[in-house]
């Protein structure tokens, strides 16, 4: 029934599987589209980015791009090793490469994150959506967009405390990293991490994910790295890609990957109260007018007000005009 | 020719056995009738954005894609089409001192005695409050909408601002909608309004009821407007 996810390391199953991630295993669903019932429990999974093995190949993008079948524009070079130049509709992960001049220790270092979607356990993207099931996550917390519901009106950009969805120019629909869910589906791990040459990227379950990044953690430390850590925010109640950090008390170094990310007040503000407060003023008033119009007799005009009328515009001398005219 | 303080050049009387008074041109009122389309339809578009509860409602525009699609531009037409309104009728929009007087008078208002209330021009403070609550709210609506129309400005400001310009737009239009009950419900319930807006036409009793100085103004040049 669940298929324990594998290392991604690991050659796929050849046997013919099941998918796994249908609506069965869907425990969200934005603007109140359809939830499973009885979801299927699976394990928790996640993507470990090591930073710290990480050589900057892009074979994780070029991979990403070729699972998904996407076409990115060829690019132009600006003189940095960043490209394309920021995360599109067709390149859902994107290489970024922070030079960084260490004040502690002098040194110079060369920070490459792999950047794309985090798979928040509580997703500012699905909160935002108000397109019923266009956005949903699955009982192994993968955050997926459902294409033919997305309305394109990319409030998810809006709710992403991360700056991942991007909106696709010409298909109108909201594109970004799926943690591959249609290979995790079917027990393999995402084209990214199966791509990677030195393993900085891992997947299985959340746990034993949190148990490597305790080993290399550990290693780091032993290696004069005495701040590194695990990237695994709590203000999003963690998500299902997490970061080895070399410099975990400083996330931002990483080409701004946010030191607290949270869903933003103001989104919760129009995403909370605005909507039944909104609704019940806009309720009450309707009824409100709806029964004064019924239950009162309404101004009316009488027989009075009309022979009043009359007397007024008879009894009023005209004005003459500048032409003389009466 | 003499000062017009509470009316517009096309008022008039039309005629004194009953009296009958034109309040609005074609124009005014073809504009007014399509503005009115427009609003509806952006409320209806509006509301299925706003709560999944109201969804369903994007079924009247062949779906969620093309509601997304066809909101804002609906808005821009409600812009020009209230933009050309505006111009025509700001003047006598103004607050008055006596606007003061008929506030606090409201209750004598709702239980029909007007005849405690000082006369008033062509508006009073009710149909002030609509004109200029629309007024502020399209230009809130339209402010915060553009930056949120990501097909065509997708990089207009950083994504902080959008999400403040959606709340924003989320509470104007709220209370646009609060603005719009109250102008239908007013029309409704002021007997004999509703012809203002259909035929361009009031009755003698109507204007002398609710707009008196409107009335003596144009009862004062009636000799000017037959001559013309």
């Amino acid at each position: 029934m669940t298929t324990p996810p594998n290392m991604a390391a690991f050659n796929p199953p050849v046997q013919p599987g099941q998918s796994v991630l249908g609506q069965q295993a869907v425990v969200r669903s934005s603007a109140g589209g359809p939830v499973a019932e009885n979801p299927v429990q699976l394990p928790e999974v996640a993507k470990l980015i090591d930073i710290s093995k990480c050589i900057g190949c892009k074979a994780c993008q070029s991979a990403c791009a070729e699972w998904n079948d996407t076409h990115p524009e060829i690019g132009v070079n600006v003189g940095i090793y960043e490209n394309p130049h920021d995360l599109t509709a067709e390149m859902y992960t994107l290489m970024r490469f922070a030079e960084y001049d260490n004040p502690d220790s002098g040194d110079f270092e060369w920070l490459i994150r792999k950047d794309g979607c985090m798979h928040c356990a509580d997703p500012g993207c699905l909160k935002a959506c108000p397109a019923p099931g266009a956005i949903v996550q699955y009982s192994n917390g993968i955050v997926d967009f459902i294409s033919e519901n997305c309305i394109g009106c990319g409030y998810c950009i809006s709710g992403c405390p991360f700056d991942i969805p991007r909106m696709h120019p010409t298909k109108h629909v909201v594109k970004k990293c799926t943690l591959c869910s249609d290979r995790v589906a079917v027990g393999q791990g995402p084209a990214c991490a199966k791509a990677c040459p030195t393993q900085a990227i891992s997947f299985g379950t959340k746990d034993d994910m949190k148990t490597l990044a305790a080993e290399r953690i550990e290693d780091l430390k032993s290696r004069g790295y005495d701040e590194a850590g695990l990237y695994d925010p709590a203000g999003v109640d963690g998500t299902h890609v997490m970061y080895v950090l070399q410099h975990a008390d400083r996330p931002h170094v990483y080409s701004g990957l946010p030191d607290a990310p949270q869903i933003s007040d103001v989104v919760e503000g129009w995403k909370g109260p605005t909507k039944p407060i909104g609704l019940a003023a806009v309720g009450v008033a309707a009824v409100g007018a709806a029964a004064m119009g019924v239950l009162s007799r309404g101004s009316r005009i009488t027989e009075h007000e009309e022979r009043e009328a009359e007397g007024l515009v008879e009894t009023t001398p005209a004005a003459s005009d500048d032409r003389g005219h009466i | 020719m003499a000062p017009r303080k509470f009316s517009e050049p096309t008022d008039r009387i039309l005629g004194t056995r009953p009296v009958e008074v034109r309040r609005y041109g074609a124009f005014i009122r073809v504009n007014h009738w399509f503005g009115a389309i427009c609003f509806v339809l952006l409320m209806l578009s509006g509301f299925a954005l706003f709560h999944p509860s109201f969804f369903g409602l994007t079924a009247l525009f062949g779906g969620g894609q093309t509601t997304r699609w066809i909101h804002p531009f609906l808005g821009i037409a409600l812009v020009i089409s209230f933009a050309a309104m505006f111009i025509q009728l700001v003047r006598l929009n103004i607050l008055r001192r006596e606007d003061l007087v008929w506030t606090a008078h409201i209750a004598d208002v709702i239980t029909g005695h007007e005849e405690r209330l000082p006369e008033l021009g062509k508006y009073n403070f009710g149909q002030k409050v609509v004109f200029w609550g629309m007024f502020w709210l399209i230009l809130a609506l339209v402010a915060t909408g553009i930056p949120m129309w990501v097909q065509y400005f997708p990089d207009l400001v950083s994504i902080p601002t959008r999400r403040i310009a959606i709340l924003i737009h989320s509470i104007s239009a709220v209370l646009i909608v609060l603005v719009f009950i109250l102008h239908v419900f007013a029309a409704l319930w002021t007997r004999g309004t509703i012809r203002a807006m259909t035929r361009g036409t009031v009755t003698g009793g109507w204007a002398w009821l609710h707009h008196r100085k409107w009335l003596r103004e144009l009862a004062g040049r009636r000799g000017t407007n037959a001559a013309e």
